[in-house]
């Protein structure tokens, strides 16, 4: 997604370097790197936050929505955001 | 965290940002298409061709592109070549800046806090983990990758490999030894 992101021209490469990196010197950060993939997660929303593409709110909405869509889906079958049995609309 | 993620995608997807497809066909290519064999193909040729060789030390970038290894980041590359008294060894300080171009996706390591920094305090420690014992008097050079910035370490042709194709050669590089955490292989 960052690299289909970047050739849309959404941000440059210094640009996510000093977003990811950000995330990256937060204290509590794993030793191990662990937690590398959470904070690529961060920084890609800190970037989308600041372009004003996606608020928290409407990605927690539609995290929340996923959640209840596995939740529903069973087991063996592709999950599916219409499989959200809150969701409205579509 | 799956679900964060399906969120971004389908916000993206939703705003046209971002096609489903063409994310599939990005992951394809690092997964199975790029990889350290392309660092392998430039190594050996630089081995095989002083020409290239040259081309490599002056315009690293141009030079692998020639062989059809383009980064689609519009990275810069740039060649470090190892000597019997200089050993280079590359690090991104800041996050992990790689040369995906020629070598793929970046090992766990290369990523974590502690190769991050002690790569730079103490390198000479970190190659010994490795298992690379270098020479006391061999001088190390660590160079921090940037976003703009990546760099492509050749080793030193092994000795006894006079009449090796570029393609056997290309065996004997390993991600690591493009990397400064390895040496090239011996000849077979």
């Amino acid at each position: 997604m960052v690299v289909g992101l970047h050739e849309k021209g959404l941000f440059n490469w210094t640009e996510w370097a000093e977003s990811l990196s950000r995330q990256l010197h937060q204290p509590g950060t794993a030793v191990d790197g662990s937690d590398y993939y959470e904070c690529w997660v961060r920084a890609l929303e800190d970037l989308l936050r600041e372009r004003a593409v996606a608020a928290d709110a409407d990605i927690g909405e539609l995290q929340k929505s996923w959640q209840r869509a596995a939740e529903a889906t069973p087991h063996g079958s592709p999950i599916v955001l219409d499989n959200d049995p809150q969701r409205s609309g579509c | 965290m799956t679900a964060r993620v399906r969120a971004l995608e389908t916000i993206l997807s939703e705003k046209g940002l971002i096609d489903p497809a063409a994310i599939d066909e990005i992951v394809d290519t690092y997964q199975n298409k790029i990889g350290p064999q392309n660092g392998a193909k430039v190594v050996a040729r630089a081995w095989s061709d002083e020409r290239f060789d040259a081309w490599l030390r002056k315009d690293a970038t141009a030079a692998i592109a020639s062989l059809g290894y383009t980064g689609r980041q519009g990275e810069h590359m740039r060649a470090v070549h190892n000597t019997p008294d200089t050993h280079n060894l590359v690090v991104c300080t800041l996050c992990s800046c790689y040369p995906w171009s020629v070598l793929g996706l970046p090992p766990v390591w290369y990523k974590s806090p502690p190769y991050r920094s002690r790569a730079v305090s103490d390198p000479r420690g970190v190659l010994s983990e490795f298992g690379v014992a270098l020479d006391p008097h061999v001088n190390i050079r660590v160079w921090d990758s940037t976003a703009e910035l990546r760099y492509l370490v050749v080793p030193m042709r092994p000795e006894g490999t006079d009449g090796l194709s570029e393609e056997a050669l290309a065996g004997l590089v390993s991600r690591d030894a493009m990397i400064g955490t390895g040496l090239a292989g011996r000849a077979p």
